[in-house]
């Protein structure tokens, strides 16, 4: 059994910023950045910044100094080594975690089954990433135009910070549920949709199987950067495999850009989901509870040129906003 | 669901790339990149002599890749007209100048080491073909 109910986890407060792309798409974001240098050296800096710019607001905000007594968190980048810097000197324990695009949701079940059992009152979940700086460590050079396939999908810029607590606010973690790695034979490590859509397919079912609940639990299923290939894919999947038609239904990578911006399947990366979630969902009184599916894609370069296959995995996590 | 079958799945949901009109695109900018270097070396040709000319043709085509890379807007041209901009010696230049741009703040040394990181298999290889080739035609005596 790998799925936990909470009674006492909430986030209490939150904060995102986004990059140019993404500020010209369909949402609008509290800070955006029309510089995807964010007026920094380097791209690895810009992205530095930008979770230091959501980790101070957090902290000045709710007026955290040296009280923060774990921050949890990862990003794209060589070994984590983004979030690690962005906590240079700033005397917070930390644990650093990576699940690819599924990392956001990876920290905030450690921090809520933590809060849940009482060993912490507080904690911060942290995560971002950064086009230039995924395409590079992925893929070729940035500016290495090769004409790029119809079904890839566009590395979204950004960082998002929650702050979890024990406090009682308006937003509840209720449950959630740790997936598993899976691996369906795909070995083209652009279409990550295709990669994706069974481990999130899988990790619904165990979501719902392990707690006894059915589909209409749920006011809207979220799915984190599946794109809108893989969740075409993902429908498909969880109708043939175990009868399931969600209601409500919304993929954060495929809203995340406009159609004409030429992101074709839409966004990925850690960053959409917690993008997506705090800047249109939460926003959207209709959802009351929320299933988020952040389904990452485990691959590394190596692996990729040694021709293996793609695992991936997906991790679920129930949010509840109680008015 | 076996792999075989979720492979059948994604390949029947994959948007298909339009073959004939990469092609024709293609062929109308590669082509057009062609006459453009004939008609400079052609005046060109007045003025060195052939093998000059040619090289001339050569290096101002790397250049003007190698300038659109610098700021930026080769990406977006390679999106739109297809290979037939990349082929033409114009990919080469623009993977090697894309390296280095990219590999500049990290040094000297790893900016030289990473600039043919693309373009380094086209110089092997084509330096491989090129012995077997000469072996083949000494060998021959053609």
């Amino acid at each position: 059994m790998s799925s936990f109910k909470y009674n006492n986890v909430y986030i209490k407060d939150y904060e995102t910023i986004a990059g140019p792309k993404e500020k010209e798409g369909n949402l609008t974001y509290p800070n955006t950045s029309d510089d995807y240098y964010f007026g920094e050296e380097r791209i690895e800096d810009a992205e530095i910044k930008m979770q230091n710019i959501c980790l101070t607001k957090i902290i000045k905000r709710n007026k955290l100094n040296n009280h923060i007594e774990l921050v949890v968190g990862g990003d794209l980048l060589n070994q984590i080594t983004i979030t690690s810097y962005n906590l240079v000197n700033r005397h917070i324990p930390f644990l650093g975690v990576y699940n690819a695009c599924a990392t956001f949701n990876e920290s905030l079940i450690i921090l809520a089954n933590m809060i849940n059992q009482g060993s912490i009152t507080k904690g911060i979940a942290i995560t971002s990433s950064h086009n230039l700086n995924a395409e590079r460590q992925y893929r070729f050079p940035i500016e290495y135009g090769s004409p790029k396939k119809n079904y890839t999908t566009f590395t979204t810029t950004g960082a998002a910070c929650a702050l979890i607590t024990r406090e009682p606010t308006n937003i509840k973690i209720e449950s959630s549920t740790i997936g598993t790695v899976v691996d369906y034979g795909i070995k083209d490590a652009t279409n990550m949709g295709a990669v994706m859509a069974p481990s999130a397919a899988e990790t619904l079912n165990k979501h719902l199987t392990e707690l006894h609940r059915s589909l209409d639990y749920y006011d809207i299923i979220v799915t984190g950067d599946l794109g809108q290939l893989g969740s075409k894919l993902f429908l498909k999947l969880i109708k043939e495999q175990y009868n399931y038609t969600p209601k409500y239904y919304l993929d954060a990578a495929s809203i995340i850009y406009k159609n004409e911006q030429d992101t074709y399947q839409g966004g990925s990366g850690p960053v959409v989901i917690p993008l997506v979630l705090f800047n249109k969902i939460l926003k959207d009184s209709h959802n009351k509870k929320i299933l988020l599916l952040a389904t990452g894609s485990l691959h590394s370069p190596l692996m990729v040129n040694l021709k293996k296959s793609i695992p991936s995995i997906t991790h679920a996590i129930s949010i509840e906003v109680i008015k | 669901m076996n792999n075989t079958k979720y492979k059948k799945m994604v390949d029947n949901l994959t948007p298909k790339e339009n073959r004939l009109l990469n092609m024709i695109t293609s062929f109308i900018t590669g082509g057009t990149i062609g006459v453009v270097g004939t008609l400079l070396y052609v005046n060109l040709d007045k003025i060195y002599n052939e093998e000059l000319s040619i090289s001339f043709v050569l290096l101002i085509i790397i250049a003007i890749i190698a300038f659109l890379t610098c700021i930026g807007v080769s990406d977006s041209l390679f999106q739109k007209f297809k290979c037939g901009l990349i082929i033409p010696i114009t990919g080469f230049a623009h993977s090697v100048a894309a390296s280095i741009i990219d590999y500049k703040k990290e040094g000297f040394l790893n900016m030289g080491s990473n600039a043919f990181k693309l373009a380094g298999s086209v110089l092997l290889y084509g330096i491989v073909s090129a012995i077997i080739l000469t072996l083949i035609k000494v060998i021959l005596n053609v």
